[in-house]
Order: C-alpha cells, then sequence, then structure tokens
C-alpha cells in the first residue's frame, strides 16, 4: 500500500515537472514567427485538402488555391480580373487561324530548385504532358490537359478524345512556339490555368522516375506529389512541408522570385471543412482568412470589424430541366412557364450576397460573348399560368431535385433557394415533389444522369472565354438536360472552331441568343462569393476566378 | 489464459469475413460511386464511366469483393480514391490522433466518473447523489457534437483559452516520430509541442467524454450500491477490517468488475465514434476521414478503416476480459 502511494506520488511530482518544462521551455525549433513579436506566418483556411502538389494531376479549386503559389503558367490574369496578362511568357501572339502559339518568355526567371527557366523548359513541361501513358491518360488525373489538349501522343483508351496538341519548340532560348491541330476556344485561356504550370525540368525528370497506378480500385498518385521535396516551380512562394495528420501545407517565401517578392515569409493552407468551424477559427484568432464565407456571415463579420471582399461576379447559377426525366418538359410552353413562374429577383434580393445578379443567359454579363438581345422570360405567374394551359399541362406534377449539406459560391443555402422556387412553381398551379439528395455523390450523379426533371446547379468559370460556360452544357447532347437540338448544337460549337477572340465573340452572342430561343432551363443568377480576413490583414486582390495571389497579402 | 486468447483471436477470422460481406453488400446498394466525387460538378457520362473503369466499378460486386479479398491476402488494403495514397498510410496517419483523443476521453470518464459515482453512492439521497445521477443523464442526453459546439464557442472563440481545430498550432514544426503528438514530444524533448498537442486534445475530449462519464458514473453508482450491502462485506466489517481496507478491497474491487467491462465497450466504440467530434474539431482522425470517405463514396477507405475498427474493438474487449481474470480470479477458473 505504502508503495503504491510512493508510486501516485512520484507520478504526479513528474506530471508536474512535465507541465512545468513544457510552459516554461522554449524550443530551439525554428519558430513561424519573429522573435520581435511581429507576424510572419499567415495561416488561410480552405474546405478540403488538397489533392496533389503537381498542379497537373488536378482539377479542384482546393490543390490550386496551393499550388498557384507555387507554380505560374504561360499566361495568367491581371490581378483581381479576368483579363489574361503575361505570366511567365511577358507576350504572346498567334496566327489567324490561332494553331500556332508564340511565347516571348521572361528573362532571369528561376525555377525553386535554382534551374533556369527558358524555351526548353517549358516545352519539356508540354511534351511530358503530352507523352503520358497509362494511368496518367485517366481523366481523373489529367483533367484539365485533355479538356484544353485533347489527348496523348498514344491514346490507350478509344474513348480518350483525340489529341489536339501538335507540338512545342524552343525557337531560342526566349521564344517557344506551341501548335495545336485545330484552333480550339480553350486557347489562350487554356495557357493560363495551373494544371499546365511550368515545372523544373530537373523535377519532371524526377516525376518520370515515378508512376501513378490503378492498382486495385482507385488511382494511387505518385509519391512526388504527395510531399514536399520534389516539385519546383517559379512562383512567389515555394512548398516546404505538407502535414497531412495537421492538414496543413506549409509554404515559404521564394527569394530567388523574379516579380515582386511575397510580403509574408511563411505561409500556411489548413483545412478545416465545416463553414461554421473555418469563421470560429477566425473569431478566435487561429487564422487570418478562409474561403467560401455563408452569405449569412457577411455582415456578421463585418460588424465585428474582419475583412470581408466579395469577388467579381464569375459564375452562373441555374435550374436545369431534364426532357427525358419528364416529357412535359419536351414542350417549350412548359419550359417558358417555368421560366416565368420563378421571381429570380426576389431569389437575389433574399439569398445572394450583395453584388449578386439576375442572369438572362447561361453565362454571366462580364464575360466576352454576352449578348443584350437574348429572348427574356420575365417573372409572370398569370402568364405563365396560360402557357401551361396553352400546353395543356394545367395539373403539372414534377420532380425537383436540390442538394444538401453543400454550399457552392454560385449557390449559397441551396434548401432556402429551394423552397422559395418551388412556392414560386406552386402559385402558377405546377404540384412540385421535392427530392433532396445528398451533394456528392448522389446529387451530382442524378443530375448528370438525367433522373432530376428539375435541378439546380452552376458553374465558375476557369478563364474568360464563353466557351467555357456555355461550350461545357451546350455543345452536345448532354443526359442532364435530354434534347437534341442541331440549331442550339451548331451555333455553339461555331464559336469554338475560330481562332480569333474577337469572332469568337460575336459567335457567342449569337449562340446565347438561339440557347435562349429554345429555353433548355431557367438560368437564374451569378452571385459574388465572399472572402473573410482578420482584423490585421492587408487582403490580396480577390479574383472573380477565385485564384487570389497571397504574396501580396501583409499584415497591418 | 492461452487458450481463451487462441480462441478469441480465431474468432476473429469468421467475424470479420462476416463483417466485410455485409460492408460490400451495404456499399454496393449505395447509390453513386466515386467518380462523380471526384469530377463535381465537371462530371459527364462519359468521363464517370471512364473512371469507373479506371477504378474497377464497372465489375459485379462479387468480382469486387474476391479482389478484395486476394488483396488482403496479400496484405493490401487497396488504395484511398479521395488522397490516391494507400488506405493503410491514411490510416496509420490518422489513427494516432484518434487514439490520443479517444484515450484522454476514456481516461477524463474514468477519472471523473469512477470516484464521483461511488461517493455519490456512499452519500446515498444526499446533495452529491443527487447532482451525479441528474448530470449523468444530462450527459447522457446532450448530442457530443452539440456539446462540442458549445465548447469551442465559449472557450475557444469567446474566451480564446483553448485552440478552436487540429492537433497542433500551425508552425509548431514539431517532430513526428510515431504520429502520437503528445508521445511525440516527450520522445524528442520538445515539451512545448507535447503541451500544444494537449491543449489541443482538451476541448474535443471532454465532449466526447460526456457520454462514457455518465455511463461510468450511473455504472458505478450502482454497482457499489449493490456490493456494498453484500454478506461478504458485512462479514468483513464484522471481522474488524479498516473501513478504507473494507472499501478499497471488498466493495470497489467487486464494483469494478462491471466498469471494466464497460470501460472496455466504451474505449471501442470510442475508436469509431468521434465522427463528429472530429470533425466540429477539424481534428485529424479517422472519424473525419470516414466522414469525407462516406461522402466521396471511397470504398476502399470505408472497407479497411471499418475493419480495423472491429478488429481493434474485439482486442480491446479481448483485454477488457483478460483484465477480468486479473480483478476476478473466478474467471481464471471457469
Amino acid at each position: 500500500m505504502r508503495i503504491t502511494k510512493s508510486r501516485v506520488a512520484r507520478a504526479i511530482t513528474a506530471a508536474v515537472a512535465v507541465g512545468l518544462i513544457a510552459t516554461g521551455c522554449s524550443s530551439e525549433r525554428d519558430s513561424d514567427n519573429k522573435s520581435d513579436g511581429a507576424k510572419d506566418t499567415f495561416v488561410f483556411a480552405g474546405a478540403g485538402d488538397p489533392g496533389s502538389l503537381d498542379p497537373a494531376l488536378a482539377s479542384d479549386g482546393e490543390t490550386f488555391r496551393v499550388t498557384r503559389q507555387a507554380f505560374e503558367a504561360l499566361l495568367e490574369h491581371e490581378s483581381g480580373g479576368t483579363k489574361l496578362v503575361g505570366g511567365l511568357a511577358e507576350t504572346w501572339s498567334s496566327n489567324d487561324e490561332g494553331t500556332v502559339w508564340t511565347f516571348n518568355l521572361r528573362k532571369g526567371v528561376k525555377f525553386h530548385d535554382g534551374e533556369a527557366f527558358n524555351a526548353a523548359a517549358v516545352c519539356a513541361n508540354y511534351d511530358h504532358w503530352f507523352n503520358w501513358t497509362g494511368t496518367y491518360q485517366s481523366s481523373a488525373v489529367s483533367y484539365y490537359w485533355q479538356t484544353i489538349m485533347g489527348g496523348f501522343a498514344k491514346n490507350e483508351d478509344k474513348e480518350t478524345p483525340e489529341a489536339n496538341y501538335k507540338s512545342c519548340t524552343a525557337k531560342d532560348e526566349n521564344t517557344a512556339v506551341i501548335e495545336v491541330k485545330k484552333p480550339s476556344a480553350n486557347l489562350p485561356g487554356g495557357f493560363s490555368l495551373n494544371a499546365l504550370a511550368i515545372h523544373s525540368p530537373k523535377a519532371l525528370a524526377e516525376y518520370k522516375k515515378q508512376d501513378a497506378s490503378a492498382k486495385g480500385d482507385a488511382i494511387t498518385y505518385p509519391k512526388y506529389s504527395q510531399e514536399a521535396g520534389t516539385v519546383a516551380g517559379t512562383g512567389p512562394y515555394k512548398i516546404t512541408k505538407w502535414n497531412k495528420g495537421n492538414k496543413e501545407v506549409t509554404l515559404q517565401r521564394f527569394d530567388g522570385y523574379w516579380g515582386e517578392k511575397a510580403k509574408i515569409k511563411n505561409l500556411v493552407f489548413r483545412t478545416i471543412d465545416t463553414e461554421e468551424g473555418r469563421r470560429q477559427a477566425l473569431q478566435a484568432g487561429d487564422i487570418d482568412g478562409y474561403d467560401l464565407v455563408a452569405p449569412a456571415d457577411v455582415k456578421t463579420l463585418e460588424d465585428q470589424g474582419y475583412v470581408v471582399p466579395t469577388r467579381g461576379v464569375f459564375n452562373l447559377f441555374y435550374v436545369g430541366m431534364s426532357q427525358s426525366a419528364n416529357k412535359a418538359l419536351k414542350k417549350k410552353e412548359v419550359r417558358q412557364a417555368i421560366a416565368q413562374a420563378i421571381d429570380k429577383e426576389n431569389l437575389v434580393k433574399t439569398q445572394l450576397p450583395e453584388g449578386g445578379k439576375v442572369a438572362d443567359q447561361f453565362m454571366p454579363d462580364t464575360i466576352a460573348g454576352y449578348s443584350k438581345n437574348v429572348t427574356k422570360y420575365p417573372f409572370d405567374t398569370a402568364a405563365a399560368k396560360g402557357l401551361l394551359k396553352k400546353a395543356g399541362e394545367e395539373k403539372l406534377e414534377i420532380e425537383f431535385c436540390y442538394p444538401t449539406e453543400v454550399t457552392r459560391p454560385y449557390m449559397p443555402a441551396p434548401q432556402d433557394l429551394f423552397e422559395l422556387m418551388k412556392a414560386d412553381l406552386e402559385k402558377a398551379g405546377i404540384t412540385v415533389k421535392p427530392k433532396a439528395m445528398k451533394w456528392a455523390p448522389d446529387y451530382l450523379d442524378a443530375t448528370e444522369a438525367g433522373s432530376c426533371a428539375l435541378h439546380m446547379l452552376g458553374w465558375t468559370g476557369d478563364f474568360n472565354d464563353g466557351y467555357n460556360f456555355i461550350g461545357t452544357w451546350f455543345a452536345e447532347y448532354d443526359k442532364q438536360w435530354g434534347f437534341k437540338d442541331k440549331k442550339v448544337f451548331d451555333a455553339v460549337n461555331a464559336g469554338s472552331k475560330l481562332g480569333k477572340a474577337d469572332e469568337r465573340v460575336a459567335a457567342y452572342e449569337k449562340a446565347n441568343e438561339a440557347i435562349m430561343d429554345y429555353l433548355p432551363g431557367v438560368p437564374i443568377s451569378s452571385s459574388p462569393p465572399a472572402i473573410a480576413f482578420a482584423k490585421n490583414v492587408n487582403p490580396p486582390a480577390v479574383s472573380p476566378l477565385t485564384q487570389e495571389v497571397f504574396s501580396e497579402a501583409s499584415f497591418k | 489464459m492461452l487458450r481463451l486468447v487462441v480462441r478469441r483471436l480465431l474468432q476473429l477470422i469468421p467475424t470479420l469475413l462476416g463483417l466485410s460481406v455485409l460492408l460490400f453488400l451495404w456499399l454496393d446498394r449505395l447509390p453513386g460511386g466515386p467518380a462523380s466525387a471526384i469530377l463535381g460538378e465537371k462530371a459527364t457520362e462519359a468521363e464517370v464511366a471512364r473512371i469507373n473503369r479506371a477504378l474497377g466499378l464497372d465489375q459485379p460486386v462479387y468480382v469486387q469483393y474476391w479482389r478484395f479479398l486476394k488483396r488482403i491476402f496479400e496484405l493490401d488494403l487497396g488504395t484511398s480514391t479521395q488522397t490516391g495514397q494507400p488506405v493503410w498510410d491514411e490510416f496509420v496517419l490518422r489513427f494516432p490522433a484518434t487514439v490520443e483523443l479517444s484515450l484522454l476521453a476514456i481516461l477524463i470518464a474514468v477519472a471523473v466518473g469512477v470516484p464521483l459515482g461511488y461517493f455519490a453512492a456512499r452519500n446515498r439521497g444526499g446533495w452529491l447523489d443527487v447532482t451525479a445521477v441528474s448530470g449523468s443523464l444530462v450527459g447522457i442526453c446532450i448530442p457530443v457534437f452539440f456539446l462540442a459546439l458549445i465548447l469551442k464557442q465559449i472557450f475557444a472563440v469567446q474566451l480564446g483559452i483553448f485552440p478552436s481545430y487540429g492537433r497542433q498550432d500551425t508552425g509548431i514544426n514539431a517532430t513526428d516520430v510515431t504520429g502520437f503528438a503528445v508521445l511525440d514530444g516527450i520522445l524528442t524533448g520538445e515539451f512545448d509541442a507535447s503541451w500544444n498537442a494537449i491543449t489541443h486534445l482538451i476541448l474535443p475530449s471532454v465532449a466526447l467524454a460526456s457520454i462514457p462519464l455518465a455511463v461510468i458514473v450511473r455504472m458505478t453508482r450502482a454497482s457499489v450500491l449493490e456490493v456494498q450491502d453484500e454478506d461478504y462485506v458485512r462479514t468483513a466489517e464484522a471481522k474488524g477490517l479498516k473501513r478504507s481496507v473494507v472499501r478499497g478491497r471488498h466493495v470497489l474491487r467487486n464494483a469494478m468488475l462491471p466498469v471494466v467491462t464497460a470501460v472496455g465497450l466504451l474505449t471501442g466504440s470510442l475508436l469509431s465514434g468521434a465522427v463528429l467530434t472530429e470533425s466540429v474539431f477539424s481534428f485529424g482522425g479517422i472519424g473525419s476521414f470516414i466522414r469525407t470517405a462516406i461522402d466521396a463514396r471511397d470504398y476502399p477507405v470505408l472497407v479497411g478503416f471499418i475493419m480495423f475498427i472491429a478488429l481493434v474493438y474485439v482486442l480491446i474487449n479481448l483485454l477488457v476480459d483478460l483484465a477480468y481474470s486479473l480483478i476476478d480470479p473466478r474467471v481464471r477458473v471457469h
């Protein structure tokens, strides 16, 4: 018994000692904050973990948010805008057909591993992607390469799109020429994607030694893309650590950066997967900023003194109609009745953040190609009733799917949006059968398969080209919409075949008019998503494309 | 004793096989698949079909199951469709966080619950008893995630005493040896890192401890009340043994038998039940990863993690049985 007591006493003494040491001792490890008390680590919270440190293998925003700070593409977008500007290429031009693209490269640029940036490096990257084999040809791995450049040197799957990339030539040290087989609406915008950012040739040689593999029932990403150390770009920050257990990626200022150096030494991206968790972490002072702010939190945070800028409008929210799920939707009068039954102004006024706009076509008005001459379908319940009567569908019953547990930049509070639209449709005499579904994969699967007669979805643009919006939905038959209309498809594809951007703009305007004449669904709104920062932060210019460059941020 | 251990370990085989069949049947009935979760809004019919083919998900469920069994025998649990990393690596990365959280939660529950239950029984009908009984009822009734949110709002956001999320502060740059943040700090002499990890553990573990604490209080109280009226306790007192010896050796030791069983079961359930608490505190353990795996239909992770949790659960219960035999020698005889 005495022995036990003695052990307890020793254990308590030891615990107290550990506590004293722990609280009293100062670590000899590197500290992320300066000894003078000034902060030099900026912590930003996103909603999900990045998938890869190599942006070429990614297609999601959380990955690009991290990699954008470390990798740069040939072209970039102006800070806080959607206009294409020089990135690693100072200037660029193309031939009349839009098949030969010449890039005059920036001089004096170094990669994080000390390698020099030049035309050979650019071609090494494009040829690396073009020659991908095996699992790299899966669209889950190389989505953006396939979207912008088609397939590969040797397609291994008959359904992989035909390659549009032809070659890359280093004409001289600072001039790279990229040739494609056919003009594409995805160019030059595609050259600005972070998925096509330029990596160090030395790093590429390492990448080639490691393979992605499809073993078992998933794709295994190569090791270099899952831990810091190998990847090397030219950006203002270099990736130094990915602590998956603590859900954080750490980046450090790259002192050899060719442009204006980052103002804050360390940048950390952490994952906090709930909106509420991110807001509370900001309020607790544990982070310096976060994305995907709930519209309901914007005013609260502003009132408390936080900096909550809203991004420019670059997305579109719509109500989709699947004609294969409900035959009544094949009648234009029915589609028009639904369009006129929904009070879009009210939705924008009550559900969207400040700056939200009513949409009258499947493209926000900030995109070149937006037409002022599309057919409009103003809110009019009586007219909607009349149209249903004319179509012989006065007792129309329709299923309306909506997602749960999700907020998208274009669709804050989906359930509230649904409830308002349901009430509008019921006022016009339509019986709505609600169907709530979990966002991923249930809801996305159902909408993609065309099994939801009415559903809510949207899109945030990758770059400023109209085809990035209308081409996504209406270039060909798509189960989501379940219609075949040659006039619409031809009008949409007409623009994609033109090499000159200004010629494409006129074609997109006509395409928008054709789409809205046909009315495959109801464009509802475009909204500016908000991003929040701590009171002591001078935030970076916020980007409509959600492409913030954190090297611009500083502490007050 | 050895026979008991061997028998229980052999029982694991049919248990895990049965569980794996049930899991596969359940996953087969779930709508959707990982392809649209990977592609999001960009999913098209052709893209989804290509990804399903690449992942082998276009095969019948029995083919997928057979492939899974073959891999198990090769000690390969497959690859996460979310992260593209081996399931085993993902498990090893996250399991220490959940173990730390669960152990601290059960430690709090036992350290507070056993004395509270004991003294409540000793003072039956008194203010301590009434408080303990009604308090434990509240503890059982309050949803854990709700308690977690309240604790976070008060102690992290408003008072700023504890961190609001994660396992360690950003920039702590702790050396990773075992994956157990507290232990690693002690092993490497980085005591501030250990302390930092402890401060991150307190709020989630208090929230997580609420239900086990309530169960242990009530169970200890009931058990002590039952045991203290037993004949052998009266006999011991009549023999003139010291009151502290009677209480410690005869009352508490015998009253602990059902409590030990409960602690074993509760520890097992904590390992799998920290899903919501981990999500609220963005704590990178297996609970929050399972939640995202369900969203993403990450079948290999769901099957692998649930099988592992089942294995751990069975092993913990085996340990409980062994502990039982130490506390009560009659168990060894039988």
